[in-house]
């Protein structure tokens, strides 16, 4: 090692080695010929360092004294080079940045869009409205005998409400099968295989031999909801109906019952829904028109009563211990009114710009 | 239903509340009005005036007459097409600036050399009647000059009712009244309480089938005549209500009819031999009804019969043998019950449903039958001058005993209370005679044979107090369980698919012979006895064909890019029929449901998907419906594995059968070139179907994910290239590395295969790398050359894997 070269001390040295730095730095053009620079005026070997390195050298007083005059220089190119770097980097944000932006708008699709049909996203969401409540979920074959269909719905064997549901016989003829005209033959699967009491929702696919137009479809889906318990009154069957308004169509959402008839259920009622696009307000004196319910203030949603205790019966219900309700209302007409769907046939065409708007969930 | 207003305020004089709001009673207490016709209004300045003169003009293709129509203040030269007028005639003369239905205004106008002021009506013009076959020629006491709306009261409203099949008794003016009038607090008179006058003995009738027959009610009728038409206000009144005007004898059964819901039936009784006979029909007898059908009949058929054999098909239609002609002049008026399940029948079987079918399928009112039998025979003689000559009433119907009800039961099944007084109040309205105090006895009136039992009972009471006035409460149910397992996991299979970016749809399950066949055929789904479209009268026995057909509807509609799936039900198998009919009274025995289930066809649900075109800026290809299906697999937790098959509809090369635990649940990749071309679809087209319900089944079984070790220590990376021949799978390849290397082979990736002269022909080389890692230490390079060798060693034994040099 050669001996420490202590003219790198001298004053004027630190000055001109100070001011040599200062000014590489200041002509260093891009970010990256800096560290160059730094290497060349602070590196290990550049003289300031190296004057730094020869105090030892010194005797004692005098070390102080060019210690204290070493370290002023070094702060000095130290603060110059970081505020160069700082002008760099500055100077590369603005520029080099900016020379790499893309169009984001621009994608490759990498990945694809998928959703899900709104008939199934409703009726998980119709499906957790009433698990939230502790009801269970049931379900029921599609091809129904005609026993849980109309037999132990009170339908009888010639009774003319059969003929009310236009329904699709299931080959060989006179074997009993049906597509089910309605999710009702799930009340009696329900009601054969649970214990009781019941609280059960049934959602699913019902057809009927009607021709598709803009509001019928042979294939269409219902939401079904009974409950056979001790004690159970109409008035719950109302407390049910309005909470599930409420849980489709937001607060305040009423229901209205009309007497009506279905073999299974009696009393029996006709269930109306507030219009939820003028919430009752066209059908009140002075009323603005509305479209959506004629201006009736009510929509039709669907059909609803007391089971009958001949359908308990026939499900080894003692009807003298237990009451029970149904409901039951179309899925699509849930739709058409939450979503503005306007043509039944939608649904079933498989036309996939129909679903993508739907997403994942309800 | 429909009810004229007119027709309502006759029977409820008191009765001042508007069309509008007696609809809205009336929808209050059960009826569902569908619609509100108007009539009238839409008729202005038509006047009656007299016929002064007629000229026949001649040259014309039809006969056209130039005449002067007198309207009392000034004479009108008109046109005429119409000849069934004479001079001196009343007509409904429209003049001109009146008004005609269908927004049809008159003006004077120049035709045939002549001016025409004004026109002569028809009843149709005037929206009177269906009648067109000429001019209305009005009575001769006709006040010359009148308003014709007022005279012909053509003003009127028309309530439109759906009636639900166990209201019987609505389907007439009597029902609907007693309703109207229990709803506005009015008097009630019911046309029915008519005193019968002593008749001379009758006609002979027997019932010989009291299972469908229990009263019938013969009235005869002489010196009826013939030609003495319906007059106006009867005409009118069935027009309004939906029926076309014949001629007397028929108008007045259908006036009755629609007044007090009884159907009746007039025989031509010089046509009719020997005694009336209510039977069942005999194998190979035969009839020929009213509109000209010669019918076999069935020996469940009900029938009326004289010495000739049948002569009507009772409660559904007349026969033509004793069909009221032009000159019949004695009747035999037919005021029967016949009962709902015989007529029901044969009026489905001979497809012949009538307004006197629809009523008995609904039930009459048994007490009715002489009441309504003596209006018509009172109208005869009124207006067809017929005398009154013999009266037969064979009754058979007995009264069902009281109903019991517990008063406070209303109360209990609507959750709020109704005083006892209220619920006598109520059942009397509708006409029950109600004794008791705590248990009431009820007695229903003999017009609503559907109050049955206590809930009928009930919901009288609750629907007249109205259920608006119901509570509202809501139920607590017991503490649920959530959704079972296979509900959440088939949700998680629909969100998955989704995912993959695939759009889902519902195709309705109906399919054709013809696509079946082009995916290969040999299925045998069940079949529908009445399809909608005959082209499609099997259900679907896959998801396939529906979802093929809307990949093409979606690329017709100009989308080439298609992604779909569906989630269904599908039907591989017939169903069969029953061996147990179980009564509905009573839970049927586990084995009669049992037998009932087992007669369904099974019903598997299936996930299917179809791609076409690009996706993710390249063309679709197998690997899409494979990886698809392998997401689902890994949705729901399970190991799926592929191996490549040939089979049905699908690409011999192209294809994969999904695998869970080696057994076959589904395929996936392309299909065959020749479904293809069959179909019509884009070329390169790609599906995979699955049985949804086994792989649920599967997961619900598949318990907890045992959870790996993360070793801490450093992975050694080693790979290798193998040369194969053609047929060897990459995947059993990658087994047999991984079974080799043991233990330590964490992951194992193949990351190039490649095929040319360096490896030879029929032969390809799949290169393939090893991360090994050992739990507990870090690998040497001994173990790690060892734990490759055995690798290799084990793909060399299985599949004559050579390492390339």
């Amino acid at each position: 090692m050669p001996a420490p070269n202590t003219d790198l001390l001298d004053p004027d040295a630190l000055e001109r080695a100070r001011d040599t730095a200062i000014a590489a730095f200041a002509a260093v053009g891009a970010l990256a010929d800096l560290p160059a620079a730094r290497t060349a005026h602070l590196g290990d070997r550049a003289p300031i360092l190296l004057a730094r390195r020869s105090l030892g050298s010194l005797p004692g007083p005098e070390k102080a004294e060019a210690g204290k005059r070493v370290n002023v220089v070094l702060q000095a190119v130290q603060a110059a080079y970081d505020a160069r770097k700082d002008e760099l980097e500055a100077d590369r944000d603005v520029r080099v940045l900016v020379e790499e932006a893309v169009d984001v708008t621009v994608l490759p699709g990498r990945l694809p869009v998928g959703a899900r049909h709104p008939l199934t996203t409703i009726q998980e969401r119709i499906e957790d409205v009433f698990v939230a409540m502790g009801w269970e979920v049931a379900e029921g074959p599609e091809v129904e005998h005609e026993w849980f269909n109309f037999d132990a719905l009170n339908f009888g064997r010639d009774h003319p409400a059969r003929e009310m549901q236009d329904t699709l016989f299931v080959a060989p003829e006179g074997s009993g099968l049906v597509l089910r005209t309605h999710t009702s033959p799930v009340q009696i699967r329900s009601l054969l295989d649970r214990e009781l009491p019941v609280y059960v929702v049934c959602p699913g696919r019902t057809y009927r031999a009607d021709a598709p137009d803009a509001t019928h479809s042979p294939v269409f889906s219902q939401v079904e909801g009974l409950v056979v318990d001790e004690g159970i009154t109409m008035a719950h069957l109302r407390g049910a109906l309005d909470h599930f308004a409420v849980a489709m169509f937001g607060e305040g959402m009423r229901t209205r019952l009309r007497p009506s008839y279905f073999p299974f259920t009696e009393p029996s009622a006709e269930l109306d829904l507030q219009c939820f696009e003028c919430r009752g307000a066209s059908a009140e004196p002075g009323g603005v028109p509305c479209r959506v319910c004629s201006s009736e203030g009510w929509i039709e949603w669907g059909g609803c009563g007391m089971v009958n205790p001949a359908v308990l019966r026939a499900c080894g219900v003692d009807p003298e211990r237990y009451s029970g309700f149904a409901f039951g209302m179309g899925i699509e007409r849930t739709l058409m009114f939450r979503h503005g769907v306007t043509d039944i046939r939608d649904f079933y065409e498989g036309d996939q710009r129909f679903t993508l708007p739907f997403g994942m969930e309800a | 239903m429909r009810v004229p207003v007119s027709w309502l305020r006759v029977l409820l004089p008191g009765l001042t509340a508007s069309a509008d709001e007696i609809g809205a009673a009336l929808v209050r207490v059960g009826l569902e009005v569908e619609q509100i016709h108007r009539f009238g209004d839409d008729v202005r300045g038509v006047v009656v005036g007299r016929v002064l003169d007629i000229e026949e003009l001649t040259g014309n293709k039809k006969p056209i007459r130039y005449c002067h129509v007198d309207i009392g203040s000034r004479v009108h030269e008109v046109i005429c097409g119409a000849t069934n007028f004479s001079v001196g005639d009343l007509v409904a003369f429209a003049t001109p600036g009146g008004l005609l239905p269908g927004d049809f205004h008159i003006t004077s106008r120049q035709t045939y050399g002549h001016t025409s002021d004004g026109m002569i009506c028809s009843a149709r013009e005037l929206g009177v009647s269906d009648e067109h076959d000429g001019i209305l020629v009005l009575p001769p006491d006709t006040p010359l000059g009148g308003d014709i709306v007022e005279l012909l009261a053509l003003r009127d409203e028309v309530l439109d009712i759906a009636v639900t099949p166990d209201r019987g008794y609505a389907l007439s003016m009597r029902g609907m009244a007693r309703e109207v009038a229990s709803a506005f607090g009015l008097p009630y008179a019911d046309p029915a309480h008519l005193t019968l006058p002593a008749v001379g003995a009758g006609h002979p009738v027997r019932i010989d089938d009291a299972e469908g027959c229990d009263r019938y009610v013969a009235r005869t009728v002489t010196g009826l005549d013939p030609r003495a038409p319906s007059p106006v206000w009867l005409q009118r009144r069935l027009y309004l209500a939906g029926m076309r005007p014949i001629s007397l004898a028929v108008d007045v059964t259908n006036h009755v009819l629609l007044e007090l819901g009884q159907p009746l039936h007039a025989f031509d009784l010089g046509k009719l031999a020997g005694p009336v006979v209510v039977r069942r029909a005999k194998p190979g007898e035969r009839l020929t009804t009213l509109d000209g059908q010669d019918r076999t009949l069935d020996p469940d058929d009900l029938v009326i019969t004289d010495d000739s054999g049948p002569i009507a098909l009772a409660g559904v239609m007349g026969g033509a043998s004793t069909e009221v002609g032009q000159d019949t002049t004695s009747l035999l008026i037919e005021s029967a019950r016949f009962l709902p399940v015989p007529i029901a029948r044969a009026s489905r079987r001979h497809r012949l449903p009538s307004e006197a079918s629809r009523r008995f399928e609904r039930g009459v009112d048994p007490e009715l039958a002489p009441a309504a039998a003596e209006a018509a025979v009172r109208l005869l003689v009124e207006l067809g001058g017929a005398a009154s000559a013999g009266a037969t009433d064979v009754d058979g119907h007995v009264t069902a005993p009281p109903l019991r009800l517990p008063v406070d039961l209303p109360s209990r099944l609507a959750g709020r209370d109704y005083e006892p007084a209220a619920v006598r109040r109520r059942l009397q309205d509708v006409g029950c005679v109600v004794e008791g105090d705590d248990v009431l006895r009820v007695t229903p009136p003999s017009w609503r044979p559907d109050l049955t039992g206590p809930a009928e009972l009930v919901e009288e009471v609750l629907r007249l107090e109205g259920y608006d006035t119901i509570p509202v409460r809501l139920p607590t149910a017991p503490a649920g369980r959530g959704l079972t397992d296979a509900q959440r996991l088939r949700r998680k299979a629909s969100r998955a698919l989704a995912a993959c970016g695939l759009l889902e749809v519902v195709i309705p399950p109906f399919v054709s012979e013809a696509s079946l066949e082009s995916l290969g055929g040999g299925m045998t789904p069940p079949r529908l006895v009445n399809p909608l479209a005959e082209t499609e009268a099997l259900l679907r026995p896959s998801l396939l064909p529906g979802l093929l057909a809307a990949l093409q509807r979606n690329v017709g509609r100009g989308l080439s890019d298609v992604a779909l799936f569906e989630i269904g039900v599908v039907f591989p198998g017939p169903g069969s029929t029953a061996t147990v009919t179980p009564a509905a009274d009573g839970r049927p025995s586990d084995d009669d449901l049992a037998a009932l289930n087992d007669a369904l066809p099974p019903q598997p649900r299936h996930a299917g998907l179809v791609l076409a075109g690009s996706r993710s800026g390249r063309p679709v290809d197998w690997a899409d419906a494979v990886e698809a299906v392998l997401a689902l697999g890994r949705a729901l937790g399970l190991p799926l594995q592929t191996r490549s098959v040939a089979w049905g509809p699908w690409h011999p090369g192209r294809t994969a059968e999904v695998l869970l635990e080696g057994g076959r649940v589904g395929f996936a990749g392309e299909l065959h070139p020749r479904v293809i071309g069959l179909l019509g679809l884009p070329v390169r087209t790609v599906a995979a179907e699955c049985n949804l319900d086994v792989l649920v089944a599967a997961a619900e079984v598949a318990g907890a994910v045992p959870a790996p070790v993360v070793s801490p220590y450093p992975a050694a990376s080693v790979d290798v290239a193998l040369v194969v021949a053609d047929g060897v799978a990459a995947a059993d390849v990658e087994a047999a590395l991984r079974e080799g290397a043991g233990r330590l082979a964490e992951d194992i990736r193949l990351f190039d295969v490649y095929t040319g002269p360096q490896v030879g022909e029929g032969r390809r080389s799949l290169a393939y790398s090893l991360r090994l890692r050992a739990p507990d230490r870090t690998l040497t390079d001994v173990e790690v050359l060892a734990a490759r060798d055995a690798a290799v060693a084990e793909a060399a034994r299985r599949h004559d894997a050579v390492m390339r040099a």
